[in-house]
């Protein structure tokens, strides 16, 4: 009984390594029927609950030592080789942190904020195809699961800065929910370019419709058609938005708001927060690589043998590679330039990239010589003109110079 | 199936209740986002993902932050001195109980009671928008011109107009826009005072 219960085990994690199809089968025969459905449900949580909050703890060193790298010092170096164990002694230090409360908080909704924001975050992973055949639960409504449950995250925020009874915890809720709801909507548009073009709602069907290469050599991936690029390159910076990053990260903006929502947590739950601020962001990339990046599927034929959930996570670590690039880059943004951004360019370059998905769509019969080079002209016409015009008409007739330091230099 | 339905359903009235009766008024409204999720697990329940899941993008995502926001922005959260009993209560249980009784009565006497059960569809997302684009393409864009409508209204009240010209396009880089961005951050502490 022993025996096959752990032959079972290894049998199923040696076909989930090897990208086989339905791994749990086998062993969920060895187990007593009653538990059978809890069992199945356990199996398939457990690596999401082991490999993203492990992912976390490897992208704070990262984050913390490329931060260090751009502004020119080490960052951390003690704890371990090249300071890798940090992450252990950070959680180690927030685990025996004082837990303290406001004593004019609101107890209940101070306790239930950081658990009410966690809870939603971990569930959109339910839909994200990890691999060939890993998927929790594929749902016809894929797509909007995840975007149900990650409104309901400015919720919890603002359930946390205003129970801290803290001005500066309420701004920052405010300030993150203005920004949130505001970048929601080109971040669903842009979406809605992949879904017109795949014909599904589904993540995985949109993931099998990238399947394949273009003359044995270019990967079908949404990104490398016109609508594509720019419904990457809008969805990247309305996800960057949604998760609060630099150079969006004013509901936190520590010189103006000490911390935002977060002033009046220490301890566990501010770590709980951390850890779903993260979880969120990796699952937005997630979503933007199996939106754009062709999800699971190998960039080039002949790194098929490389197993498909391996090129998810390197494209996830790419993408937070470049988050983290971006934050060691670009000064935050004022919350009237956000909002602007937002509305005045964001909304509309997001609506006219419908219109050129609906044109590459609809001109994909032309069969003449050439007539991939034209329909990437017009498409690049449609886009560009609208987004030089936008760009110079909300610049007005500011004439932007280069600055000039009298003292420092 | 049955325990499912009684856990969602004592969920969805106990946190309504909790809605109808808390003093503070941004507990009655996070109380209220719980009955919205009861209401989308009831729709999940019943086998219609696609109702449920925009329930709750719509309801919680949308609908509670406004009014959170309301709330915020109008007046003080603190709980007001009014009794909990008050004079109106009695005018209100006459009227809630005429409204039942008349309901009851147009439901009871109606056909719907007597009719078969029509086949369980299946409700597909796909089948949904292969509807609302070819059959029911016009309800859906009166329903969109009405929404355009509406978000133009909000936006003309909001509009100020200094000494009646009209302001230029905002600026991206320089912030020049109409509203002082700091505007809703002194109300905000004025109301927190």
């Amino acid at each position: 009984m022993i025996g096959e219960f752990f032959k079972g085990l290894f049998l199923m994690i040696w076909k989930a390594a090897t990208d086989q199809p339905d791994p749990k089968a086998d062993f969920l025969q060895v187990l007593p029927h009653a538990i059978r459905p809890v069992a199945a449900v356990v199996l398939s949580i457990t690596p999401i609950m082991i490999v993203f909050p492990t992912l976390f703890a490897i992208t704070t060193w990262l984050e913390r030592k490329g931060l260090g790298r751009i502004q020119n010092r080490f960052g951390p170096n003690r704890v371990g080789p090249c300071g890798l164990f940090q992450p252990v002694a950070d959680g180690l230090k927030m685990l025996t942190k004082e837990d303290i409360v406001p004593r004019s908080a609101d107890k209940v909704v101070h306790f239930l904020a950081p658990v009410a924001l966690l809870i939603p975050t971990l569930l959109a992973y339910a839909v994200l195809p990890c691999g060939r055949n890993m998927v929790p639960i594929n749902i016809d409504a894929g797509i909007l699961f995840f975007f149900a449950v990650g409104a309901s995250t400015e919720l919890s925020i603002f359930m946390a800065g205003w129970s801290s009874r803290n001005k500066y915890s309420l701004l920052g809720a405010m300030r993150a929910i203005a920004q949130m709801i505001s970048y929601e909507i080109p971040l669903i548009i842009s979406t809605v370019t992949v879904v017109m073009i795949a014909g599904s709602l589904s993540l995985v069907e949109i993931v099998s419709r990238q399947e394949g290469y273009i003359f044995d050599l270019v990967p079908r991936w949404y990104v490398f058609t016109p609508w594509g690029l720019a419904g990457f390159v809008i969805f990247l910076i309305a996800s960057l938005a949604e998760s609060n990053r630099s150079p969006f990260d004013i509901p936190e903006a520590e010189s103006e708001i000490i911390a935002g929502h977060l002033t009046e947590y220490s301890g566990f739950k501010y770590a709980l927060f951390f850890l779903a601020e993260y979880l969120g962001m990796f699952a937005m990339s997630g979503l933007a690589v199996t939106l754009f990046l062709g999800g699971w599927h190998a960039p080039l034929p002949f790194l098929e043998w490389v197993p498909s959930y391996v090129w998810f996570l390197a494209k996830l670590v790419a993408l937070v590679c470049l988050f983290i690039w971006i934050r060691g880059t670009v000064p935050r943004l004022r919350v009237d330039q956000l909002l602007n951004f937002a509305w005045k360019f964001m909304l509309p370059m997001a609506l006219i990239n419908l219109v050129v998905a609906a044109v590459w769509h609809f001109t994909a019969p032309w069969s003449f010589a050439g007539a991939i080079l034209w329909r990437w002209l017009l498409c690049a016409v449609i886009i560009a003109v609208p987004y030089v015009w936008l760009g110079r008409a909300l610049s007005g007739d500011k004439k932007l110079t280069q600055r000039t330091y009298r003292y420092a230099d | 199936m049955q325990i499912s339905f009684a856990i969602i359903a004592a969920l969805t009235l106990v946190s309504a209740i909790a809605a109808m009766s808390f003093r503070n008024l941004v507990h009655c409204a996070l109380s209220l986002a719980i009955t919205f999720a009861g209401l989308a697990a009831l729709y999940l329940q019943l086998g219609a993902p696609f109702v449920g899941w925009a329930q709750i993008l719509v309801y919680i995502g949308a609908v509670a932050i406004l009014i959170v926001f309301a709330i915020l922005l109008t007046r003080s959260s603190e709980s007001t001195p009014q009794p909990v009993i008050s004079r109106s209560w009695i005018a209100g249980i006459a009227v809630a109980v005429l409204v039942f009784g008349v309901l009851t009565k147009a439901i009871l006497s109606s056909s719907i009671g007597q009719r078969e059960l029509p086949a369980k569809p299946e409700p597909t997302v796909h089948e949904i928008g292969t509807q609302l684009m070819t059959r029911y393409v016009l309800p859906l864009e009166a329903v969109g011109l009405l929404l355009t409508a509406a978000a133009i209204g909000a936006v003309i009240i909001a509009m100020q107009e200094p000494g009646g010209k009209k302001s230029k396009v905002p600026n991206i880089q320089t912030g020049q826009s109409r509203t002082n961005p700091h505007n809703e951050e002194e109300k905000l502490k004025t109301i927190l005072s």
